[in-house]
């Protein structure tokens, strides 16, 4: 029983195997000298896995009496995980050597919130999704603070830390309220227990439930964390914030919303939608006021997540799907515009200040057009990627009855428009002799060029979405049947 | 009411109250020690439900362990809590009754509270012959061992992370090398002079 | 070969348009009226061997939508080879012409690149026309009616830099707008009728459609009344027919080439062009076309009054041309499409040599337009004189009375008047008769005022008046060919006898007419005297059978045209016999025209050789009159007041109020007052505090507490 257990939690296991082994031969060894080539063997180790999944991964199969599921929707969620994480980790590497922060436990920590991420979305049980969450939140905390000798990183840690506990508090005390109730925190167990009827308390276990959620992917009003965390932690930390961290909140949300709470669409899809409504709303209106693009992509990232839950919202396959597409395509707009971020540099230092970019068309023609590409796609200028993400959480929305939610996602685009432009505005039309300039590493360059091409050629007919669709078809009937 | 009950109110209610004068009390020493009765009221709570070795778990680790670290790092820890409270302050009206109102939804909740048919039967723990050790144990190692190993992997994060956020390897200061130490050599350590006397080196 | 017809200007106009920056201007040139001169050799060639059968040649699918599916196809039967002939042939020819003409333009400063803009604008109007007259469906056919129309546009507002050029352009594309309203509404209407744009399809159904009514605005309309009428509104536009016409004086604007090509050898008769090929639905709307006899009628003479005043060279020609139309309208109206085609056809040649020649002469005279200011231009200016000598002799129709020979507007005119009897309505006859007699006069007018007489004007402009170079003097002979011969080679085929006319537009003969037994002596002999050339004995054959057969027995016109609606190019029902009646029309009716022609160049001759002051004292003495035409009849004026001031209060409203202080200051307040506000509170919000970010949590949960707890349980 149990060697047939750990057949489906090898991938995890070995993951968590391979942190622990790098951890100790970079002890026994250089240490940060080691640091560089740990940083590639684990996004190469990244990769491996996400292809090992990708092939391996047939059907759906439950460990440890269901605590942990892995189907196809967790496979999608994990490849993309992976993906993404690894992509980040090489777009991070020259950054970090650069400002000397890339120390050996970097890498290894990264690849243990990975394996957070992937516990979060096999979670077949609500003390598996806690432990899974945690180990994430965990990494995350110390990555954030990792350029300790600076005031804002360390605070950004600090407040990150602070601020997940007490959502991860409010999540435990959901998941009491629900065991309280269900006698089980077992997803199979919970939604039977939930067929026959959900009792005001149950719903309360399912708000503080969906609370911590929201915080983990920072829908508003849970979101005050992001821009402060973005801001101070360095730069590669915050594209990974934005990037993986984001696609296994999101999918540990929709699995619990599923799995366990299935039967009772009608009560959660009104907190989702109020949450969906109130991100893109916050993320578009507060992000015009920022002068730093991190806090910037802050905002965006919250306005996104608004727009993923709104696919969520749905309670549908089609939802489903939606939102799977929508954080693929989000994590793929993500890593091009932060692949720029990185890149940006003044007399040879990082910066973040948007004004910096004035002008940036004539220094960076090229880094200045993916750029362009990128924050039109960020506010859904068709015919790149962003809008079709945008076109079917929306369709999504507005198939499930959800006309006015899918209404208000347009007009809050609408409005976040505007701070997409400004930047280009700023890259092409405004003037400055002394703003950020300077080559990209051939790394960031690569990242932000394949990122481009792909979020241009998106609508190409035959292109389809580079074939994602089906996949994500398949995970959302996974969850949701 | 029976002795069980009573025993139950009393640990209840200091629980609540040392969870409530944690928060409110103006000194962070006293915070921590009616964080501390909490958790020994907590651990009363435990033995009330027959589960003494989380009982003396707690006591243990978080009144012995991590409350008394706490309470170092609150008194050696230079922070102004008078200050940031003035600032509470200004919010305490709103937040007083925001917390109002979640209690009494709460109330309303626990009112109207009623478990699923199939909660019992669900909960029902597999208490043997055995005591609450092994039983644990048991559960621990064989059921939850996914849980357990995560919780593990979460340690170590938070080891590697305190290593990596503190640790600092300074190059102006003294260590301290014991290998060099034990083989020092003696003769090359010093030099014997022959001090004559009046003359001086 | 009619794809490359097709195509071969569009090909020009993209390497003129795109290409001459790489290939140079010249060549550029050089290439698009080479392909030009190509697709006319060609078109003669289909012309010529076209056995009026109809073909459809299919290019690509073009719309598939619901039950809408249609190809892009070119309809090849006569209609379409005579367009042809006329678009590629006078298009050819201005391309060449405006290689002189174009040379040298104080419009443009020095170093300017206009003269490849200009050939690629003239190619793409070519290639829209074709589109037009090769169309097989609605649609495709209003694809090439607004290509055209924006060819128009651009070509009038060509000198940019005139403002008098661009507000031109702008109403002669708005007026436009109106008769395409028109247009497309017919469309929608047979799109609802047929549930197809397809000409098959339409002209097949057209019996039908006869007999269906449909509701149009406020009441039952028989529908086929209704569609003829939406067409001829739009045909009215294009063709700029009375109270739609105003944009065609002053599309003068343009350069002199345009002029000749655009507005008054085909973009023009587009209107005539589509009320002939939709003759199969026309000929089922008997009130439809009273009303296209009635307007044409009195276009053609009201443009010719004013035609009498009017001082600028081009303009005189302008008011003509837009007579001339009235003058195809009326026969396309009494439903002698084979004659409307005739004189489109010849009109087509003499029009634009007039044109042609007027440019010439503006050329020669350093752009001075105003006739006022020439005078004894003959000796300047010898070939151009002669060419405007047989255009002017075609157009005021010149010939032998009774007779079939004759400059081209000689014989197609007269056709015209005499159907214009036939038809059946007085009015349309008198109205062309006057008109003739006017276009005669005001015709010769042009001639005297500018060949003739003293140089008045400027003197320096006199002394330095010279003579076209070569380029702009080949078109003008080659046209001049047309002018004079024309009308007598094709007379047959568009006005001679039925079976001719029926024979060349590919119509099935009416074979139960001859059954009806009727056949006797008056029509074989006319027959047999017509393929003697002897029409007068024709004529006179056929008149007698018609006073023989006074009662108007329908079995008396053997000739009567047969088939289906869309067997052949024009379909003509069996119950219509205006070409028969016309030919059968008394000898005063046919020498009505030549009268009056005769009277108006006596006037002229008398008023401006012998007494060149008597027509200013005549228009002292008649002020009000001279000043009504003049100023064209007030329409202008009127349209002003009742049109364009109220639209462009409404248009100043909007914009105004609505636009400005509504929209913008909606978006404006949202945009800079309401939205900044939020932000501002939000980046408040934003404390960098702990428990700021906290209690926003708490309260969020608050409300979601409260939410569940008041809207919860709906499951």
């Amino acid at each position: 029983m149990i060697s047939a257990d750990i057949q489906v939690v090898l991938p995890e296991i070995l993951l968590a195997g391979y942190a622990m082994l790098a951890l100790l031969v970079a002890v026994y060894t250089s240490k940060d000298g080691l640091a560089s080539t740990l940083t590639w063997l684990t996004a190469g180790v990244f990769l491996a896995f996400a292809v090992w999944i990708g092939i391996n991964g047939v059907g759906t199969d439950t460990a440890f009496s269901g605590m942990f599921v892995s189907d196809d929707f967790s496979r999608f969620a994990k490849i993309t995980i992976l993906i993404s994480a690894a992509i980040v980790l090489l777009m991070s590497e020259g950054y970090m050597a650069e400002r000397g922060l890339l120390r050996f436990e970097y890498p290894v920590l990264i690849a243990l919130a990975v394996v957070g991420m992937m516990v979060m979305v096999s979670a077949g049980d609500l003390m598996v999704l806690y432990m899974g969450l945690e180990l994430q939140s965990l990494s995350l905390y110390v990555v954030a603070s990792l350029r300790r000798d600076s005031i804002k990183s360390t605070e950004a840690g600090l407040k990150y830390f602070v601020l997940g506990a007490l959502s991860s508090g409010l999540l435990l005390y959901g998941a009491s309220l629900v065991y309280g109730f269900a006698g089980t925190t077992l997803f199979t167990g919970i939604i039977i227990a939930v067929a026959d009827g959900a009792p005001i308390g149950l719903l309360f276990g399912l708000v503080f439930l969906l609370t911590g959620f929201a915080f983990k992917v920072s829908a508003a009003p849970f979101h005050m964390w992001t821009p402060d965390v973005y801001e101070g932690s360095p730069t590669s930390v915050t594209a990974f914030f934005a990037t993986a961290p984001k696609v296994a909140a999101m999918a540990l949300f929709a699995r619990v919303v599923f799995d366990a709470f299935g039967g009772i669409v009608g009560d959660w899809q009104q907190i989702v939608a109020f949450l969906s409504v109130v991100s893109v709303f916050v993320g578009s209106i507060a992000a015009i006021g920022q002068r730093d693009i991190k806090r910037l992509m802050a905002y965006s990232s919250i306005a996104h997540m608004g727009f993923a839950l709104m696919g969520l919202a749905a309670g549908t396959a089609l939802g489903v799907q939606a939102m799977l597409i929508y954080m693929v395509i989000y994590v793929t707009m993500n890593i091009g515009t932060f692949a720029v971020i990185l890149g940006m540099h003044r007399d040879g230092k990082p910066t973040t200040d948007i004004t910096m970019l004035k002008g940036y068309s004539n220094r960076e023609p090229l880094m200045a057009f993916v750029l362009l590409v990128m924050m039109f796609s960020l506010a859904g200028v068709p015919p790149l990627l962003g809008f079709f993400g945008k076109l079917y959480v929306l369709r999504a929305a507005y198939d499930a009855g959800l006309g006015w939610l899918a209404i208000a996602g347009v007009v809050a685009s609408v409005i976040g428009a505007f701070y997409y432009l400004r930047i280009v505005y700023y890259v092409y039309f405004a003037e400055r002799d002394d703003g950020a300039a300077g080559r990209l590493p051939p790394v960031l360059w690569t990242a932000a060029v394949v990122s481009t091409v792909i979020v241009a050629l998106a609508w190409v007919p035959g292109i389809n979405l580079f074939g994602l669709e089906p996949f994500a078809a398949e995970a959302a009937l996974t969850l949701v049947n | 009411m029976t002795v069980f009950a009573f025993t139950f109110y009393v640990f209840a209610l200091s629980t609540i109250l040392g969870g409530l004068m944690t928060v409110v009390s103006r000194n962070p020493v006293h915070s921590v020690l009616w964080l501390i009765l909490a958790f020994l009221s907590s651990a009363g709570l435990f033995i009330t439900l027959g589960a003494e070795f989380v009982a003396m778990l707690l006591i243990i680790v978080y009144v012995g362990a991590v409350a008394v670290l706490f309470l170092f790092v609150v008194m050696m820890l230079d922070v102004d809590f008078a200050e940031l409270k003035a600032e509470m302050v200004r919010y305490l009206p709103l937040g007083l009754l925001i917390g109002v109102v979640i209690i009494m939804q709460l109330a309303l909740a626990f009112g109207a509270w009623n478990t699923s048919d199939m909660a019992m039967a669900n909960r029902l723990a597999p208490v043997g012959d055995n005591e609450n050790t092994a039983l644990l144990g048991l559960l621990i190692y064989d059921q939850y061992i996914i849980l357990f190993q995560l919780a593990g992997l979460i340690l170590l994060v938070a080891m590697i992370g305190a290593i990596v956020l503190t640790l600092r390897h300074r190059v102006d200061i003294k260590r301290q090398n014991v290998i060099a130490q034990m083989h020092r050599d003696p003769a090359k350590a010093m030099e014997l002079k022959d001090v004559k006397p009046g003359q001086g080196l | 070969m009619e794809t490359i017809i097709l195509f071969a200007p569009l090909v020009g106009a993209l390497i003129a348009g795109f290409g001459w920056k790489f290939i140079g201007e010249t060549a550029a040139q050089w290439i698009s009226t080479g392909l030009l001169f190509l697709a006319a050799l060609l078109s003669w060639i289909v012309f010529l061997m076209f056995n009026g059968t109809t073909e459809i040649i299919p290019i690509l699918r073009w719309i598939e939508s619901g039950s809408l599916s249609t190809d892009w196809a070119i309809r090849m039967d006569r209609l379409t080879a005579i367009m042809l002939i006329v678009i590629t042939t006078v298009s050819a020819l201005v391309h060449l012409y405006s290689f002189g003409y174009m040379a040298h333009d104080d419009n443009f400063r020095e170093g300017e690149h206009y003269r490849a803009r200009f050939f690629a604008y003239l190619s793409f109007f070519t290639f829209a026309m074709l589109m037009l007259v090769t169309a097989d469906n609605l649609v495709q056919m209003f694809f090439g009616w607004e290509g055209v129309g924006l060819a128009s546009y651009l070509l009038i507002g060509f000198y940019y830099r005139k403002p008098s050029a661009n507000a031109a352009a702008i109403k002669a594309f708005v007026v436009n707008r109106v008769g395409d309203f028109g247009f497309a509404l017919g469309i929608f209407a047979l799109f609802l009728l047929t549930d197809s744009i397809n000409f098959s399809d339409i002209f097949a159904a057209a019996p039908e459609i006869a007999q269906t009514q449909m509701t149009f605005l406020w009441r039952d309309w028989n529908a086929a009344e209704v569609v003829a009428v939406l067409l001829f509104i739009g045909a009215m536009g294009k063709s700029a027919q009375l109270f739609l016409h105003t944009w065609l004086p002053d599309a003068m604007e343009g350069p002199t080439p345009v002029s000749a090509l655009i507005h008054a050898a085909t973009m023009v008769t587009a209107g005539v062009f589509l009320v002939c090929r939709m003759s199969p639905i026309m000929e089922f709307a008997p009130n439809a076309m009273t009303f296209v006899v009635f307007l044409g009628a009195t276009t053609a003479f009201v443009a010719a009054t004013i035609g009498l005043v009017q001082n600028d060279i081009k303009r005189v020609i302008a008011y003509s041309t837009m007579s001339q139309l009235g003058y195809m309208f009326v026969a396309a109206g009494v439903g002698a499409y084979s004659v409307a085609m005739f004189h489109l056809f010849t009109h087509a040649f003499f029009k634009a040599m007039l044109f042609l020649g007027a440019g010439s002469v503006i050329h020669g005279m350093h752009h001075e337009q105003d006739m006022r200011n020439y005078g004894g231009l003959r000796k300047k200016l010898p070939y151009t004189f002669w060419a405007m000598m047989i255009g002017t002799l075609a157009i005021t129709g010149v010939g032998i009375p009774l007779t079939h020979i004759g400059f081209a507007g000689f014989l197609s005119k007269d056709a015209v008047i005499e159907s214009a009897w036939a038809g059946g309505t007085g009015y349309a006859f008198w109205m062309l008769v006057i008109a003739a007699m006017f276009t005669s006069f005001y015709s010769w007018r042009l001639m005297f005022l500018t060949f003739f007489g003293k140089p008045r004007g400027n003197k320096h402009t006199h002394e330095h008046a010279h003579e076209s170079p070569t380029v702009m003097l080949v078109p003008l002979g080659v046209l001049a060919l047309g002018s004079v011969f024309a009308g007598m080679i094709w007379y047959n085929v568009f006005f001679g006898y039925s079976d001719k006319v029926a024979d060349f537009f590919g119509i099935p003969e009416a074979v139960e007419m001859v059954e009806d037994g009727e056949a006797d002596e008056g029509v074989v002999a006319a027959a047999d005297n017509l393929a003697e050339g002897d029409v007068d004995g024709a004529t006179a054959a056929v008149t007698e059978e018609e006073i023989a057969e006074a009662d108007g027995d329908a079995g008396g016109h053997h000739f009567a045209f047969g088939g289906e609606p869309g067997d052949g190019a024009i379909y003509i029902s069996p119950d219509n016999h205006v070409l028969d009646d016309a030919h059968e029309a008394p000898t005063w009716v046919k020498v009505a025209p030549f009268v009056a022609m005769v009277i108006g160049f006596l006037t002229a001759f008398m008023m401006y050789i012998r007494h060149p002051a008597f027509p200013r004292q005549l228009a002292e003495q008649q002020r009000p009159l001279y000043n009504f035409l003049l100023h064209k009849w007030y329409f202008d004026e009127i349209y002003n007041f009742i049109f364009v001031r109220p639209a462009l209060w409404i248009g100043r409203f909007l914009w105004k109020r609505g636009d400005e202080d509504t929209i913008d200051g909606g978006i404006n307040g949202v945009a800079m007052g309401i939205i900044p506000f939020f932000t501002r509170q939000l980046n408040r919000a934003q404390s960098g505090y702990l428990f700021t970010y906290a209690f926003a949590m708490v309260l969020g949960l608050a409300v979601l507490l409260t939410w569940m707890t008041l809207f919860g349980g709906a499951n």
